[in-house]
């Protein structure tokens, strides 16, 4: 039988906005999945060194202040580095929508833009995890 | 009243009845934002419980239900705030005159994250932050350039910095020195409420205890020097965006400010000296009636506990002086023009509840930072209501009101009690380190959450009148140069070059004195912040003798 996929929730930077965070890890959470949530103000370092040791499949992060480019750059650079690159991530937040090829051009998985409901989150991991292991 | 009982049985039995069969309401029940149920009608009955003169009485007279001055709007306009301050000080200077010209009372300063966190341009906790939710601040020669060519006696200035307050505003004293306004004559806000940072809004440095000494060093500083100053707006508008309902907004911030006035207290301050330059900010979110409910009822509970609790004897110090912001969270990133709507029932909800001071929220602020027309467009939906719309003749003009009185004491109620199950917990303090605090912020956060998802709240242009989108082009968002990362640090470095180090070392080595004294850290800090020692410098100082809070909250 297959592993829970497990996911690490965090926030990068110094913003501390995190409803959404929270709202997202907790229904990921009820959906079945093994939730890692590290809360606000992480350096790209812990999150990554989180990732990997406890190796996690999703890395998600949320960002509302308007550091995701930098950010993301950095976090990518990390996991490639560590030979992490399998490690997949997902960003949302206040986005603007041009950022999303760019993201993605980064190796971004998936960037949730805002409004999106959470089940819609949720079904997304669900039926991509559920992609890669059959 | 009976007469008025029986018409109304009869009127159900008939009337209406007649009418449900025909055809049958929308929703079975109906409730506010908040889930207050909220029933079909309101007529006298409702207020049966309700005393007039003890309940809602006149504006500027105890309770203060109606409002907190006798002439309210007929004598002045509440201040128009905006909220600006965004990349470096030289934008941020010229976005104020802007604003200055097209008639704007108070300025109202927005701080990056790295200046909100005590943490200088050049730390690399900083990358990628700097001037980016606001101005950028490292050392008093950016607020000399915030500031230039506008004299400090002719403005107020509100300026949202809680754990680096006493720094900002040391500041914003040396800087009247400078332009020779004298602390005594200057006016504005430091919010300084770093309660709410601890449970809404994440910006905390220090442990909640020296956290809650550093703002009373600001409380107790100011009562002494800067008697315009309002030393503290303790806000619910944060706690409103984490999460919380009506209801919990107002309890909470409540809460803070029973520790604020017990902490200051404590310090053997006299609740009439200080109470009276407290100041209070609430959000002003989606559901028009229960907002302005929200707002009347705040002013009746807080005279109570002033009056009650506190024993305060200074009118003044029984008013809940309020300026109130456009909740972000209401504003959509879809459709985005339709947010100039929400924007206006914002600043509606804000004058029916009576308020200070307004900030109104951009139509672009649903995925961005506000351009300057959109900014502009918002302070004039403030102008055509203070101007054309008549709110303005008389005070208060939903008292009375069946619904909306009903609505005030029925928040009033579940206020109290909340206050109540605060007070069992042992305080707020204790509430905030238990954590029932944030798990009751967060069930409300999820329940609202859901509540959308599923469609069952209607929000315009995300769930229901859903259109394909056009793209906007990207030259009208507002920017934030990529660059400004590297010209704050050079700024930075050419102030350090520029000082006197021995000094700065001696001004730091003082504050760390005055530490061990356990001291008031706001004469150690301004000499400092006089020296040029940045906001970095000084609250690492703090930080290596206090420590630092990190959150360990689980979902």
């Amino acid at each position: 039988m297959k592993n829970k996929t497990r996911i690490l929730i965090s926030k990068l930077g110094l913003d501390g906005h995190d409803r959404g965070a929270k709202l997202v890890a907790h229904t990921l959470k009820n959906a079945g999945m093994d939730v890692i949530y590290l809360g606000i103000r992480q350096t790209v370092r812990q999150v990554v060194d989180t990732a990997i040791r406890d190796k996690v499949d999703y890395l998600g992060l949320s960002f509302l202040a308007g550091d995701h480019m930098t950010l993301v750059s950095k976090v990518v650079r990390e996991l490639k580095e560590r030979q992490a690159g399998n490690i997949k991530l997902i960003v949302g937040g206040i986005i603007l929508k041009h950022h999303v090829p760019e993201l993605k051009s980064l190796g971004v998985q998936h960037v949730f833009l805002p409004g999106t409901p959470l089940e819609e989150i949720a079904n997304y991991i669900k039926t991509d995890s559920a992609t890669q292991n059959t | 009243m009976s007469t008025i009982k029986t018409a109304n049985d009869k009127w159900q039995d008939t009337i209406l009845q007649d009418q449900l069969e025909r055809s049958p309401e929308l929703n079975d029940s109906f409730t506010t934002e908040s889930g207050i149920p909220v029933k079909r009608l309101y007529t006298p009955l409702d207020l049966e419980q309700t005393d007039y003169l003890a309940d809602i009485g006149f504006p500027g007279a105890y309770p203060y239900t109606r409002g907190v001055y006798p002439t309210m709007y007929r004598g002045r306009h509440w201040t128009m705030r905006m909220y600006a301050g965004f990349g470096t000080a030289e934008d941020t200077n010229q976005r104020f005159r802007y604003l200055l010209k097209e008639g704007m009372r108070g300025l109202s300063i927005a701080f990056d994250l790295p200046t909100q966190l005590g943490y200088d341009s050049d730390n690399p906790l900083a990358e990628g932050s700097v001037g980016r939710v606001g101005v950028a601040v490292d050392s008093l020669a950016d607020m000399e350039i915030i500031f230039n060519g506008i004299p400090l006696d002719r403005i107020s200035t509100s300026m949202t910095i809680n754990a680096p307050a006493a720094v900002l505003l040391a500041m914003y004293i040396a800087l009247g020195e400078k332009q020779g306004v004298s602390a005594e004559n200057l006016t504005g806000t430091t919010q300084n409420d770093i309660l709410k940072e601890f449970i809404a809004r994440g910006t905390y440095i220090f442990p909640p205890g020296p956290s809650m000494k550093l703002a009373m060093d600001v409380v107790e500083h100011c009562f002494k020097h800067l008697p315009k100053w309002n030393t503290m707006s303790i806000t619910g508008y944060h706690i409103r965006e984490a999460g919380a309902d009506a209801v919990q907004e107002l309890a909470f911030t409540l809460a803070n400010a029973i520790a604020y006035i017990e902490a200051a207290q404590n310090r053997g301050l006299n609740v009439d000296d200080f109470a009276s330059r407290l100041s209070y900010s609430l959000g002003c979110h989606r559901d028009l009636f229960e907002e302005i409910a929200k707002f009347r009822a705040a002013r009746r509970i807080f005279a109570k506990i002033m009056k009650e609790r506190f024993q305060a004897k200074d009118p003044k110090s029984q008013l809940f002086r309020t300026f109130s912001g456009s909740c972000g969270s209401t504003l959509v990133a879809q459709q985005p023009l339709n947010n100039t709507v929400r924007i206006t029932m914002h600043a509606l909800m804000g004058i029916l509840g009576g308020h200070q001071a307004i900030h109104t929220a951009s139509w672009d602020e649903g995925y961005a930072l506000p351009a300057e027309d959109a900014s502009k467009l918002s302070l004039r939906t403030q102008q055509i209501l203070a101007h054309e719309s008549g709110l303005c003749n008389t005070i208060d003009p939903l008292a009375g009101s069946y619904y909306v009185e009903s609505l005030t004491s029925e928040i009033e109620k579940r206020v109290t009690d909340y206050l109540q199950t605060i007070d069992e917990l042992g305080g707020m303090l204790k509430a905030i380190e238990s954590g029932f605090i944030a798990d009751e912020i967060q069930e409300s956060s999820l329940k609202l959450q859901q509540a959308i998802d599923s469609g069952e709240k209607s929000i315009i242009g995300l769930n229901k009148y859903i259109e394909e989108e056009t793209d906007t082009p990207q030259s009208e968002y507002l920017q934030i140069d990529q660059e400004i990362d590297e010209q704050q640090k050079e700024k930075l470095a050419k102030v350090k070059a520029a000082r006197d180090s021995v000094a700065v070392a001696k001004a730091l080595k003082d504050l760390d004195d005055a530490m061990d004294r356990d001291e008031n850290l706001m004469i150690p800090i301004i000499a400092a912040v006089k020296e040029y020692a940045t906001v970095g410098e000084i609250c690492g100082a703090i930080r290596n003798k206090w420590g630092e809070f990190s959150d360990s909250s689980s979902v």
